[in-house]
C-alpha cells in the first residue's frame, strides 16, 4: 500500500484523535505487516500445528485427584462459550474424555494391560492433514488453513446440513440442536463465559479450532495452558514442520499412536501411551 | 391447461383439502422446529441424520424411476408407454419437490440455504446433488408440459423437446448415482462405504418407483375416464419384478462380503439392524418386516399368474413399497450411523413433530402430484372424447 508522508500523518492524526493505539494505526496503514513483524514469537509461524498427548502424565494426574482432572476441558469450554445441555445426545464437545476402548476401537484386545483398560483418554479434533469434513462441506464453512494446517470452522456461514458430522470418523463435530443461550440455566449459570469469543446461533456445527484466536496472538491453546498451569504438561502443542520443535522431539523419542490411521485422514494428534 | 386443476368433483376437492390439512399441521410443526432448533427431532450428535434425509434418498429414487417409462418409450420406441410417460414425468416432478423440501427441513440454518450457491464447492457431493436434482425437475416440467400441450392440440411436440428427452434419460441415472455418492464416499461409515451403493440405489428405485406408478395408474383408472392401459401396467410389472430381483441380489452381495470376511466394522451395522447390538434393537422388527415383504413381493411378482392378476399385483406393489421404504428411508441412514465412531450405539427414533413434518412434506408432494395428474388426465380425457 503506497502511503506518502502527508497521508501517513493524516491517518496517524486521526488515529491519535480517536485514541487508537499504535497497532490500530499500523493496521490501517498496512494490514498484516504487524503480524509479520511479530515473527520473533515462534507460535505465530507454525506450518503444521499438531499436538502430542502424553497419556502417561495425563492418567497419572487424573488418578491423583478424587474426581480425576478436568482442567483442560473446563478451560476450553469457558474460552469458547461451550454450553452444557445435560443431555449426551445434544452434547457439544470440543475436548472431552472417553475410555480407551472407545477412542481406539480398532485396537481391541481382551487381554490389554491394566494401564489403559477403561482409562479415560483425551479427545478433540484431529486437525487432519486430509480432512473428510472439509471435503464434504457444501459452503466451505469448514476449511483447512493452508498456512498452518488448522481445520477451522466459520459458524456464521454454516447452513447446518451436518454432512461434516457424517463424514468425520472421529465424532469430533457437534451440532447446536438448540440455541446455546437456551441451554439449562442451572448448568450454565455464567453463560456466555467469554464475551470476546463469538456466540453461535442454533443450527450450526462447531468443533475444536486449536484456539486459532489465541495462536494468532502468540498464545498456546487454552487446554495446553490449563495443563501447563497445573504443571502436568501432558498436552504438547507445536509445529510438526519444524524438526527442532517440541512435538517432533517427543515423536522421535516415544512410540505414539493415532486414531484410525487406516482411513488416510492423517491426524495431527498423537498419543504417547 | 392449468385451469383444469380447478374444475373437479367433490372427491377431488375433498382429497386436496385433506392434503392441505396435513400440510398445515406439518407447517405448524416446522415453525416449532424453526424456532426451537432441531432438538425437537429424535436426531442426536451420534445419529445426526434421520427420517428427513432418509426420505430425501427414497424420493430421489422415485423421481429417477420416471426414466423406466421414458427410456422404453423413446429409446426402444415402445409405443404403449407413450400413453403414460406423462404420469412418470409428473411423478418425478412431485418427488423432486419432496426431496428439496426434505433437505430444507433438515437444515439447521435454512435461511442461509443460498450459501450453497454463493460459495459453490465442487468437491462437495451435496453441491452436485443440488444441481442434478434441480435440473432434473426442470427437465421433467418442461418435457411433460410441452408434450402434454402438443397432445392436447393434436400436434407433434417440437424437435428441441426431443433433445431434452434424450438428456433426461442419463440425467435420471445421475440423480440417484450422485445421491448414492453422498454416502458411498465417506470414510469410517462402514454401512455406506460400499462401491455397490449406487447400483443398489438404482435397482431399489427402479422397482419402488414403477410399483408406485402402477398403483397410481390403477387409481387414475378408477377415478377418471382415462385408462392407462392393461398392457402398460403389465410391462411395468415386469420392470418392477426384474428391478426387485436385482435389488435383493445386491443386498445379498453386501451380506456375503460382511459375513464371509468377518470384518467387525462391516458386520456391526447389519447385526444392529437385524438382530440388535449392545442391547439396542429398535429397528429389528422393521428390518424383518422389510425382509419378509421383499421376499413375498418377489414371489408375487415372479409367478406369472399373480403378476398378471391386478389384485395380487396391487398387493405385491404395496408390500414392495413398504419393504424398500424401510430399507432406504429408515434403515440406510440409521445403519450408517451405527455403531458410532466410538463403537457404541445411540438409539434414534423420530419424534412426533418430526413425523408430522415428514407427513406434511409427503402431503405437499401428493398435493402437487394430484394437481399435475388432474391436468394430465383431463387433457387425455378431452383428446379421447
Amino acid at each position: 500500500m503506497g502511503v506518502d508522508r502527508r497521508e501517513f500523518l493524516k491517518i496517524a492524526g486521526y488515529a491519535a484523535l480517536f485514541g487508537l493505539g499504535g497497532k490500530a494505526a499500523i493496521d490501517i496503514l498496512s494490514p498484516g505487516e504487524l503480524e509479520a513483524s511479530m515473527q520473533g514469537i515462534p507460535l505465530t509461524q507454525g506450518k503444521r500445528w499438531s499436538m502430542v498427548i502424553d497419556m502417561r502424565k495425563c492418567l497419572k494426574q487424573q488418578e491423583a485427584g478424587k474426581d480425576g482432572c478436568k482442567e483442560c476441558m473446563i478451560a476450553c469450554h469457558l474460552e469458547h462459550n461451550v454450553p452444557d445441555w445435560g443431555n449426551p445426545k445434544h452434547a457439544i464437545k470440543w475436548i472431552w474424555q472417553d475410555k480407551y476402548e472407545h477412542v481406539f476401537p480398532e485396537h481391541p484386545n481382551q487381554f490389554i494391560d491394566e494401564g489403559v483398560r477403561h482409562k479415560p483418554f483425551i479427545l478433540m479434533c484431529n486437525h487432519c492433514v486430509n480432512p473428510p469434513c472439509v471435503r464434504v462441506c457444501p459452503t466451505q464453512a469448514t476449511f483447512k488453513r493452508e498456512s498452518d494446517g488448522i481445520v477451522a470452522m466459520d459458524m456464521h456461514r454454516c447452513i447446518g446440513c451436518r454432512f461434516c458430522m457424517a463424514a468425520c470418523p472421529y465424532g469430533s463435530r457437534s451440532f447446536n440442536w438448540g440455541n446455546p443461550r437456551k441451554a439449562p440455566k442451572e448448568l450454565n449459570p455464567d453463560y456466555p463465559t467469554n464475551r470476546a469469543y463469538p456466540e453461535r446461533s442454533k443450527g450450526v456445527v462447531e468443533k475444536c479450532n486449536f484456539c486459532v484466536e489465541l495462536v494468532a496472538k502468540g498464545e498456546l491453546p487454552a487446554c495446553v495452558q490449563a495443563c501447563d498451569k497445573i504443571k502436568v504438561h501432558a498436552l504438547n502443542f507445536g509445529d510438526l514442520d519444524d524438526p527442532k520443535s517440541n512435538v517432533r522431539k517427543l515423536l522421535r523419542e516415544h512410540y505414539t499412536i493415532r486414531r484410525k490411521p487406516a482411513l488416510g485422514t492423517e491426524p495431527n494428534l498423537f498419543y504417547i501411551i | 391447461m392449468l385451469e383444469r386443476a380447478i374444475k373437479g368433483t367433490s372427491g377431488y376437492w375433498g382429497w386436496l383439502i385433506f392434503l392441505l390439512a396435513l400440510m398445515g399441521i406439518g407447517l405448524g410443526c416446522y415453525l416449532y422446529q424453526f424456532f426451537e432448533g432441531l432438538k425437537v427431532t429424535g436426531m442426536s450428535r451420534d445419529v445426526s441424520w434421520g427420517l428427513y434425509i432418509g426420505q430425501l434418498t427414497y424420493f430421489v429414487g422415485v423421481a429417477a424411476s420416471g426414466v423406466m417409462v421414458v427410456l422404453p418409450c423413446y429409446l426402444h420406441d415402445y409405443k404403449a408407454f407413450g400413453r403414460i410417460t406423462i404420469l412418470g414425468e409428473f411423478l418425478a416432478v412431485a418427488s423432486i419437490i419432496m426431496c428439496l423440501l426434505f433437505v430444507f427441513v433438515d437444515l439447521g440454518n435454512p435461511v442461509r440455504i443460498m450459501n450453497v450457491i454463493l460459495y459453490p464447492t465442487p468437491n462437495s457431493i451435496l453441491f452436485w446433488d443440488m444441481i442434478v436434482l434441480n435440473v432434473y425437475m426442470l427437465l421433467n416440467i418442461i418435457i411433460g408440459w410441452n408434450v402434454l400441450a402438443a397432445e392436447r392440440k393434436g400436434i407433434h411436440y417440437q424437435q428441441w423437446i426431443k433433445v431434452l428427452i434424450y438428456i433426461s434419460i442419463p440425467w435420471a441415472f445421475s440423480i440417484h448415482t450422485v445421491t448414492a455418492f453422498l454416502y458411498a464416499g465417506i470414510p469410517g461409515r462402514h454401512y455406506w462405504l460400499t462401491a455397490i451403493m449406487a447400483a443398489r440405489f438404482l435397482s431399489s428405485a427402479f422397482c419402488a418407483g414403477p410399483a408406485l406408478l402402477i398403483l397410481l395408474c390403477l387409481i387414475v383408472r378408477k377415478v377418471s375416464k382415462f385408462d392407462p392401459g392393461k398392457e402398460q401396467i403389465r410391462t411395468l410389472a415386469g420392470i418392477v419384478a426384474y428391478a426387485m430381483i436385482f435389488n435383493v441380489f445386491f443386498f445379498l452381495l453386501e451380506l456375503f462380503t460382511a459375513f464371509y470376511s468377518q470384518i467387525p466394522g462391516h458386520m456391526h451395522p447389519i447385526v444392529f439392524l437385524f438382530k440388535g447390538l449392545e442391547g439396542h434393537g429398535n429397528f429389528v422388527p422393521w428390518m424383518w418386516t422389510a425382509a419378509v415383504f421383499a421376499i413375498l413381493s418377489l414371489v408375487l411378482l415372479i409367478v406369472p399368474a399373480t403378476r398378471r392378476n391386478e389384485g395380487t399385483l396391487t398387493v405385491a406393489c404395496i408390500i414392495l413399497i413398504i419393504a424398500t421404504w424401510i430399507d432406504k428411508g429408515l434403515g440406510l441412514i440409521v445403519g450408517g450411523f451405527t455403531p458410532t465412531p466410538f463403537h457404541t450405539v445411540t438409539e434414534y427414533w423420530p419424534t412426533t413433530p418430526e413425523m408430522l413434518i415428514t407427513i406434511g412434506v409427503w402431503a405437499t408432494g401428493f398435493f402437487v402430484l394430484t394437481i399435475l395428474y388432474k391436468i394430465a388426465v383431463s387433457v387425455k380425457e378431452e383428446v379421447a372424447a
